[in-house]
């Protein structure tokens, strides 16, 4: 039995009077790739920004690495509001920046791209080494920290050639083709030194020949930089291809989990996919 | 020699000519001369411009508050180097004052009168400098949760709160209330202003290219990406804050030398609106674009377009036209043509050594036509 490095303990996510996670259990272990699939408006990317600190969800937990570092439970107006399960087993408050999930280990790239535009290649790279980096604002201008700062940048050129960027490190972000931009993000979520990468739709808008090239260069971090990888999408092929395991979410419910092969077979997900004949 | 090396040659012997231009003219003309004013109040000018420019150009946080920590560099300055003897006669209205020492006497008396008096001097701007630090930290707890033109409204609103405050006369003892604070000593050549304010320049440069500027940047361009990738928000924007303003206090204490008197008025909103017009027409996002849009601002204003308003411009003699206050309308007519036609101002976000390489490329570009 390998490692837990993630679980999601009874969360819910509610939004005035719309739930849109309601009761995500969920658990990831080391070095494994899953995925999170579901139909538009599902609430993939919401449960993705509970995870990482952006939202709070309304009620639950989420454990990093066997530790607890996200709970919530129904304040003030939510109270009343509050339609999910298992209000009342939740009594603490830990809502950490994105910032300090980050530190923690966690890193995400965004469904539409969020590259530091008037940055390089390079700097994009270089700024997410910053969170590592142990210089003070002092030491840092006044160059005590040379040897640190030779190092991420050394660093950042291995991480660039790893992914392929080398050779436009010094070209704008914004002035790549989309698919190299995507690789970039990916490449700058690795230069936080993740133990968890978290990919919001890394195919979106891809041709089928770069989502395929996604698909190997994906399966390749796993091996490369030992991270374990959660991910939604949309591309099918991608998902069954690389994904060891498969959360389906629809209507903010999780209604199957499993290998791609039971998930394919699933009635639900197909119906959820395909919808439900009226009249059946 | 490859391009880095060209640049960083290039980029020293511009200023290495500047600086030595600015001695020479120093040196030659006497220190009432309008050339000496002019690097004098451009390089002030220049400071502040860069240590706003490094808020809202660099770290994109919309601040108008320059002015109010110019104030409390300035008094900072002011309070703390007024000669002991002079102090019944500058608090004449507040028995002699509160404080009864002087730094540059203080100094004087440990390292030599020349020496200790400057360092005095020196000593106080920080001070100057430290105080306005301190107070963006206490600023900075409410008022940084804000965002864009939030923020700005907060930060101008303060400015003017601390001029009205610091005219109370409650405060007089220390601050001489709506009087006056003068006969403090001064740098009375450019060359030390040049100094002062290019040591501050370079450390803010030193700064932006560090890994902290380099946080700040990717602040401005995304603050969820920045967020996300581990850049702590509210520790890197405070830190920006406070370390802007402790530049503008400074500057503050900079420009109370060059006026030679102090007083609350001057500190107005309409400083910072002149700083942020030197920022934006220099370029925002570039610490050379402020230093150069400084130094032709002062120079047009002080010097170049000084005949409009008294009468006499480029041999037309037409007091009718060219009196108080028509220097101001042309220089608005000049503003909103750099607006409409250099959006992104004189640099953009160009620096000095990116000049080189634009001209490198247009030669190779040439070359192969």
């Amino acid at each position: 039995m390998s490692k837990n490095v993630l679980k999601v303990e009874n969360a819910t996510m509610q939004f005035g009077g719309v739930v849109a996670v309601d009761n995500l259990n969920m658990e990831i272990n080391e070095g494994e790739i899953v995925a999170l699939i579901g139909p538009n408006g599902a609430g993939k990317t919401t449960a993705f920004n509970g995870i990482t600190g952006v939202y709070q969800p309304s009620n639950g937990a989420v454990w990093f690495n066997g530790e607890k570092i996200v709970e919530n439970h129904p304040q003030g107006k939510m109270k009343k509001l509050y339609k999910g399960q298992h209000n009342g087993d939740y009594t603490n408050v830990l809502a950490p920046t994105p910032d300090k999930i980050t530190k923690l280990g966690m890193a995400r790239t965004f469904q539409n791209i969020r590259l530091w535009k008037s940055q390089t290649v390079f700097n994009n790279v270089l700024i997410a080494k910053h969170c590592r980096s142990t210089s003070n604002v002092f030491s840092a201008t006044f160059r005590l920290n040379r040897k640190e700062e030779a190092k991420q940048r050394e660093e950042v050129m291995e991480l660039l050639k790893i992914v392929g960027l080398d050779d436009v490190k010094d070209e704008l972000a914004t002035s790549l083709p989309y698919g190299k931009q995507r690789r970039l993000e990916i490449a700058r979520a690795l230069a936080a030194e993740p133990t968890l990468l978290l990919l919001d739709e890394p195919a979106a808008g891809m041709n089928p020949q770069e989502t395929d090239e996604l698909t190997a260069f994906i399966g390749e971090l796993r091996d490369k930089f030992k991270v374990t990888i959660l991910l939604i999408e949309h591309h099918m092929n991608l998902v069954m291809d690389i994904s060891d395991r498969i959360y389906v979410l629809d209507f903010g419910k999780l209604i199957a989990e499993g290998t791609p092969a039971e998930i394919q077979s699933n009635q639900r997900v197909i119906d959820a996919y395909l919808g439900v004949a009226e009249d059946a | 020699m490859n391009m880095t090396k060209k640049k960083t040659v290039f980029t020293a012997v511009v200023l290495a000519v500047l600086f030595a231009a600015c001695v020479i003219v120093d040196m030659m003309l006497p220190t009432y001369h309008i050339a000496v004013t002019v690097i004098k109040k451009a390089t002030v000018y220049a400071l502040v411009a860069v240590s706003m420019n490094l808020l809202n150009g660099f770290t994109g946080l919309f601040s108008l508050g320059q002015a109010g920590f110019m104030l409390l560099g300035a008094y900072a300055y002011g309070v703390l180097t007024i000669p002991v003897a002079k102090r019944a006669s500058v608090y004449q209205y507040f028995d002699g004052g509160a404080i009864h020492f002087s730094l540059p006497e203080v100094f004087g008396g440990i390292l030599g009168e020349g020496v200790g008096g400057v360092v005095g001097m020196l000593v106080a701007l920080l001070i100057g400098g430290l105080l306005a630090a301190l107070m963006a930290y206490l600023i900075g707890l409410p008022v940084l949760r804000l965002k864009s033109d939030y923020l700005a409204i907060a930060t101008l609103g303060f400015a003017e709160i601390l001029r009205a405050f610091f005219q109370w006369n409650a405060l007089g003892p220390i601050t001489n209330g709506s009087n006056l604070l003068k006969s403090y000593p001064v740098f009375s050549h450019a060359t030390p202003y040049v100094l002062v304010a290019g040591l501050m320049i370079a450390v803010i440069l030193m700064l932006i290219t560090s890994t902290y500027g380099r946080a700040f940047r990717a602040i401005r361009d995304d603050e969820v990406a920045a967020e996300a990738m581990g850049i702590n928000l509210a520790k890197h924007k405070r830190m920006a804050f406070i370390i802007s303003s402790f530049f503008a206090g400074i500057g503050g204490g900079m420009m109370a030398m060059y006026m030679g008197t102090i007083a609350a008025a001057p500190f107005k909103s309409a400083l910072t609106y002149e700083i942020l017009l030197i920022v934006v027409i220099g370029g925002i996002g570039s610490i050379t674009g402020s230093v150069l849009a400084s130094f032709l601002y002062i120079f047009s204003s002080e010097w170049l377009l000084r005949g409009l308003d008294s009468g006499t411009f480029l041999g037309i003699n037409a007091p009718g036209i060219f009196k108080n206050g028509f220097r101001m309308a042309v220089f608005s007519i000049i503003i909103m043509v750099i607006v409409l036609f250099f959006r992104k101002g004189i640099m953009g976000d160009k620096e000095l050594p990116d000049l080189i390489d634009g001209r490198a490329r247009k030669r190779k570009k040439e070359a192969a036509e």
